[in-house]
């Protein structure tokens, strides 16, 4: 089971948290401009990492926020969490 | 190829079983092949099989990074069943049923193909109502498929709480018949030893760490054991297909997840068929050893670590004794985790790649088991033509820019 930390809460059992999927997916800036190739790669494709994973959680059971965690997808190993908006740290650069 | 028969049991019995032929060989990698197949899963397999038996390609090895059936394959629950919504997935899963029912012959391999048939519940009428719609459609597609009371039910399964008062009151369950289970090593060793009969280099122990592309074109894939030129690539590497996809530069709107499952200490036949619910993400059957081979649903997070959490185990456990309450002091004995690589639509890629002679299957998260046969021989058809069959055009890479995506949720789900 993982320990998340949320970064307003602090550290709880991962049953609290709703899973989001990968992060940093940019909502198109002008949908009109797209074209099917640009929708299906914004809707449908997904890096899925081996490896340090830049993902979403939101802590359903607590405070109820969104957050950025970045998670060792092989060892399961949080390595950073991250509040949305926020730039992810370094430890969350590996594996780029 | 030593046949297996009656008579080969007892000479080797006579001979206290010491020498049995190999049922492979283990050649070490030529420097070329015509196609190389990345991954020794079932799939797999039965892809070089086919490439070999339906279109005479014989030059043609296949790489696996461990060993034969050590993902997916070795880790389902093995249900095998074709009861799906749709007519491109009916006539795909179809296929391949007919496949396994012929293929302990066709192998000369027992793969234990037991049709015990295969019952899905319904908790409430909507579940009710999406079986009904189900069973038409697949009645429509000439799958044998038909729904039972709660009475027919419990006459089927007396185990089963199917009184009012349950957790998950039972309403009513489609039944396909011809839907069973099977044993999943000897599908992946009953291919391995047809292909490897028919000329193919299986390899174990050899992972592919790079693929080389040069002007759009697929080159050879570089592996622990040196770089070896191809022909064409047909990559079958389930939960690492996005790995894969990454060396040749491209991505994949596949994510991989943990799937676990678990079996219980050995008791006397006590459940005759498959139970699946999908809506309590509980399937169950029981093993010829007598064993409770119970499925569970996915981890919600991405993941490549062979196994998962407990909460869904818990979970799991929690709704397969609101079902069968008989099961309440029965001991569990091993528990597992594999990789699914679940699609959006929950339905297999299986096709050409942005990279030209470059092929990918991949994309049956949680039910490819009962696919292994069909599957492979599509994707043998594709590789070996360089354009799919009838069976597999509509599960192309470009459902997902067209739109054209094969909605198989409520058939697959997360059960199988
Ligand atoms: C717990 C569980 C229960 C399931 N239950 C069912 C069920 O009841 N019914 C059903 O129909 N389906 C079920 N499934 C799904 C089914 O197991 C899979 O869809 C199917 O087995 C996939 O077969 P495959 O040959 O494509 O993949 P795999 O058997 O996973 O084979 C892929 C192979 O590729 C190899 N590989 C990966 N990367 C590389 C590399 N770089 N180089 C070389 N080799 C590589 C791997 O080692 C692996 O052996 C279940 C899955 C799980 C995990
Ligand atoms: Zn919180």
């Amino acid at each position: 089971m993982l320990l998340i930390e949320c970064p307003w809460c602090g550290p709880r059992d991962e049953q609290e948290f709703g899973y989001g999927g990968e992060a940093h997916i940019v909502r198109p800036a002008d949908p009109h401009a797209l074209d099917d190739a640009a929708w299906g790669e914004y809707l449908f494709m997904r890096t899925n990492r081996k490896g340090a994973h830049r993902e979403r959680w939101v802590h359903s059971e607590g405070c109820r926020r969104w957050f950025n965690v970045v998670r060792d997808t092989v060892s399961h190993e949080i390595l950073a969490v991250y509040r949305v908006g926020e730039a992810p740290p370094a430890a969350g650069r590996r594996g780029e | 190829m030593a046949r297996y028969s009656i008579f080969s049991l007892l000479r080797n019995a006579a001979r206290y079983h010491r020498d049995w032929p190999a049922a492979w060989r283990s050649p070490d990698p030529r420097a070329a092949y015509d196609v190389v197949v990345v991954g020794g899963g079932g799939h797999g397999l039965a892809t070089a099989y086919y490439l070999a038996k339906e279109h005479g390609i014989t030059n043609v090895a296949v790489l696996e990074k461990g060993w034969l059936g050590g993902g997916n394959t070795g880790r389902n629950t093995t249900i095998i069943r074709s009861n799906y919504l749709w007519d491109e997935s009916a006539h795909l899963y179809e296929h391949s049923l007919r496949l396994y029912e012929g293929l302990s012959q066709e192998l000369n391999y027992n793969i234990m193909l037991s049709q015990r048939g295969v019952m899905n519940l319904a908790h409430n009428l909507h579940d009710l109502r999406e079986l009904s719609r189900r069973v038409n459609a697949n009645r429509l597609n000439g799958i044998d498929s038909e729904i039972l009371t709660p009475e027919q039910i419990k006459a089927m399964v007396p185990i089963l709480d199917v009184s009012p008062g349950a957790r998950y009151p039972v309403l009513g369950a489609s039944l396909q018949r011809r839907g069973g289970v099977a044993r999943h090593d000897a599908v992946a060793w009953g291919f391995a030893r047809g292909a490897d009969a028919r000329g193919v280099d299986i390899i174990q122990n050899c992972e592919v760490t790079g693929i080389r592309v040069s002007d759009g074109r697929v080159e050879g894939v570089e592996t622990s054991r040196g770089y070896i030129r191809a022909g064409k690539v047909a990559v079958v590497v389930a939960g690492h297909a996005s790995v894969l996809a990454e060396m040749a530069g491209f991505r994949l709107p596949v994510e991989s997840h943990p799937l676990q499952a678990l079996v219980s200490e050995p008791v006397k036949p006590i459940h005759p068929n498959v139970v699946m619910s999908n809506a309590v993400h509980v399937y169950v059957s029981q093993s010829d050893k007598g064993e409770l081979v119970i499925g569970a649903g996915i981890d919600a997070y991405t993941s490549y670590a062979q196994r998962g959490s407990l909460p869904v185990v818990e979970h799991q456990m929690g709704a397969l004794l609101e079902l069968f309450p008989v099961f309440s002091r029965l001991r569990m004995l091993r528990q597992w985790g594999g990789i699914v690589d679940v699609c959006p639509d929950a339905s297999p890629i299986i096709g050409k790649t942005p990279v030209r002679n470059l092929y990918f299957n991949c994309g049956w998260g949680t039910g490819g088991f009962k696919a292994t046969p069909g599957s492979g021989w599509v994707f043998a058809h594709t590789v070996a033509r360089d354009e799919p069959h009838a069976l597999n055009a509509a599960f192309s890479l470009e459902r997902f820019t067209t739109g054209a995506l094969v909605d198989e949720h409520g058939a697959a789900a997360v059960a199988h």
